[in-house]
């Protein structure tokens, strides 16, 4: 097993236009044929990290998908610099992605159920949630709320963002509550855990689930592997807070693999719905 | 619900403190002082008649994490705080303040015996961090944390928050949804350890008194934020100079807040506290301006230009 940290990973997944080796068992992939594949490899089905429009297309009814709150970006409330400052740094990961921040959210419809969605984006500054990604899944969780529908969060982020300070930390208080007024209105919350789900969103929304399914092989953990290597000295055994080391330990309820993640989505949303008359009648 | 005052001595004007700060690496510093009052003797002084309480009825008590019911001014409360050592074998056998996951679960048991008996919650903030080991990996570490914020976040009693050293992440925050949040003078609350923050950002831990600068983790840079309420105020020189003093400060600062909470009912409490943690988080909105822009009708955006 490899140590590294997760938010330095991807950038080697993806080294020609043409071909990828796959980290796992180091097969070469034909671009093509690993995206037909969902970005699984055909030999031993690594699952590849997932850019989030490439995940809304296979989760969601095709062209249900709206998108809310797309225009909002972050402010830099410390003027944090480290290497470089915290607004260049936003820019490029603008500029890499495509996006404005680290999540996507909007609705649309699974199965012909209208749900809520938020995807995160651990290309944009490793998924980090500042003040835009708490706002944009608390804004979330407040429209399914008003909306009475199903939520569904995909995480993959390596935690809050620490160019935010303690205004990122506020973030996991600031989306808890959100989504515990949805559940407190009997209302279904789903997470699905990506590579890597950690840190600050394990801690807060991630962990919360009325029903919790994580990717297979995918890096699940509070503190980061190679913190958690160096506390006790020693190497980590195989495995460790990987998805199925999870589902062993009773953290996460299904290990999907992400051909079936759509399928067992709709199960799940058709499965919680509210009774009719509770729809009709608020109660 | 009714804004934090000044009562019971707690500063709320960040200007007041302006003239005796130092920098945040000297706070860093300063809040991790081995000298400083921690929660026992804190609570020791505080409280009366105080009864720890102990373990997570899943599978042990966790040292790093105190909790009881004691009584305020002969109000009873229950106090759940984190426990760091004043020597190294104290700080052995507290895990240095880092709690487990049935750290945590403790606490929420604790939270639960709050509500039901309506008794006000006060909660004593002082960790480095949750413990970042293999088995506390293994027995849901970050669930334990998230679950803690969740019970926090509706618990229909009050609840005071105060960090009285270094409130280290997500394993501070465990303890810190509270309808008021308050930091000792030269505590520090931050969303990762200096040294933590400088390891992967600086791309070195030496780097951490940069990353603090960068990070601005004390308390007076937090009231400026709004992230906390109020500070309790220290005696010069730190509480570590005279504990006696710290203890008399931070006691009349509860009492104060308590009596002011116990008037608030509690469905505007709940809102409150919901308000309070909702409003936290800076970003911009360029589009905002644009639908609105766009919602208006025709004619009046007509009319608008034609004055232009
Ligand atoms: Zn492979």
């Amino acid at each position: 097993m490899r140590l590294r940290m997760p938010f330095r990973r991807g950038k080697t997944e993806f080294p020609s236009h043409l071909w990828t080796q796959c980290p796992n068992c180091g097969e070469m992939l034909f671009n093509k044929q690993l995206v037909r594949n969902l970005s699984v490899c055909t030999k031993c089905e690594h699952h590849f990290k997932l850019g989030a429009r490439e995940r809304i297309a296979l989760i969601v009814d095709s062209d249900s998908f709206t998108e809310r709150d797309a225009t909002l970006v972050s402010g830099d409330p410390l003027g944090f610099t480290d290497s470089k400052a915290y607004p260049a740094r936003i820019i490029e990961s603008q500029t890499k992605t495509g996006e404005r921040d680290a999540v996507i959210t909007g609705d649309a419809s699974l199965g012909g159920v209208p749900i809520t969605l938020a995807v995160m984006n651990f290309a944009f500054m490793g998924g980090s949630m500042g003040g835009v990604v708490g706002e944009k899944i608390t804004r979330a969780a407040e429209h399914a709320l008003s909306a009475r529908r199903p939520l569904i969060i995909v995480s993959a982020s390596g935690g809050a963002r620490m160019q935010e300070g303690t205004i990122a930390l506020m973030q996991l208080a600031k989306t808890v509550a959100a989504l515990t007024r949805l559940g407190d209105a009997g209302l279904l919350f789903l997470s699905v855990l990506t590579d890597p789900t950690t840190g600050g969103v394990l801690a807060s929304f991630a962990s919360l689930g009325d029903i919790i399914l994580a990717e297979p092989g995918a890096l699940i953990g509070f503190s980061g592997a190679r913190v958690t290597s160096e506390t006790i000295g020693e190497k980590l055994p195989m495995g460790f807070q990987r998805a199925e080391f999870l589902l062993e330990r009773g953290f996460v309820d299904q290990v999907v693999p992400r051909a079936q993640l759509r399928d067992r989505l709709a199960f799940f949303v058709a499965a919680c719905r509210l009774p009719v008359a509770e729809l009709r009648w608020g109660l | 619900m009714q804004a934090v005052t000044s009562d019971g001595g707690v500063i709320i004007d960040p200007a007041a403190l302006s003239e005796r700060r130092g920098s945040p690496w000297d706070a860093v510093r300063l809040a991790r002082d081995q000298r400083r009052p921690h929660s026992i003797e804190l609570i020791g002084s505080v409280f009366d008649r105080f009864q720890e309480l102990h373990g997570d009825r899943g599978y042990r008590d966790d040292p790093a994490v105190v909790c009881g019911i004691g009584e305020l001014e002969g109000r009873a409360v229950v106090i759940v705080a984190q426990q760091k050592g004043a020597s190294t074998d104290e700080n052995i056998e507290r895990n240095f303040g880092m709690s487990y996951p049935e750290g945590y679960r403790k606490a929420i048991r604790m939270y639960r015996l709050a509500e039901r008996f309506r008794l006000p919650l006060i909660t004593l903030i002082d960790t480095p961090g949750a413990y970042p080991g293999p088995e506390a990996e293994e027995r849901g570490q970050g669930e334990a944390i998230a679950k803690s914020i969740q019970v926090m976040s509706v618990l229909r009693t009050p609840i005071i928050a105060v960090v009285i050293g270094e409130g280290g992440s997500g394993g501070a925050l465990a303890l810190g949804v509270g309808d008021v949040v308050l930091m000792l003078e030269n505590a520090v609350y931050s969303v990762i350890t200096p040294e933590g923050c400088a390891a992967i950002l600086f791309r070195s831990a030496a780097e951490a008194e940069r990353a603090a600068m960068a990070m601005r983790p004390s308390a007076p840079d937090l009231l400026a934020l709004g992230i906390v309420d109020g500070l309790v105020p220290e005696p010069a020189g730190g509480a570590h100079t005279d504990h006696i003093v710290m203890s008399a400060s931070l006691k009349r600062a509860l009492v104060a807040q308590v009596e002011r909470l116990d008037r608030v009912p509690l469905a505007d409490l709940l809102s409150a506290r919901y308000d309070r943690f909702r409003a936290m988080g800076v970003w911009v909105d360029p589009g905002a301006g644009a639908l609105a822009e766009r919602s208006r009708p025709w004619w009046r955006r007509m009319l608008n230009r034609a004055r232009l």
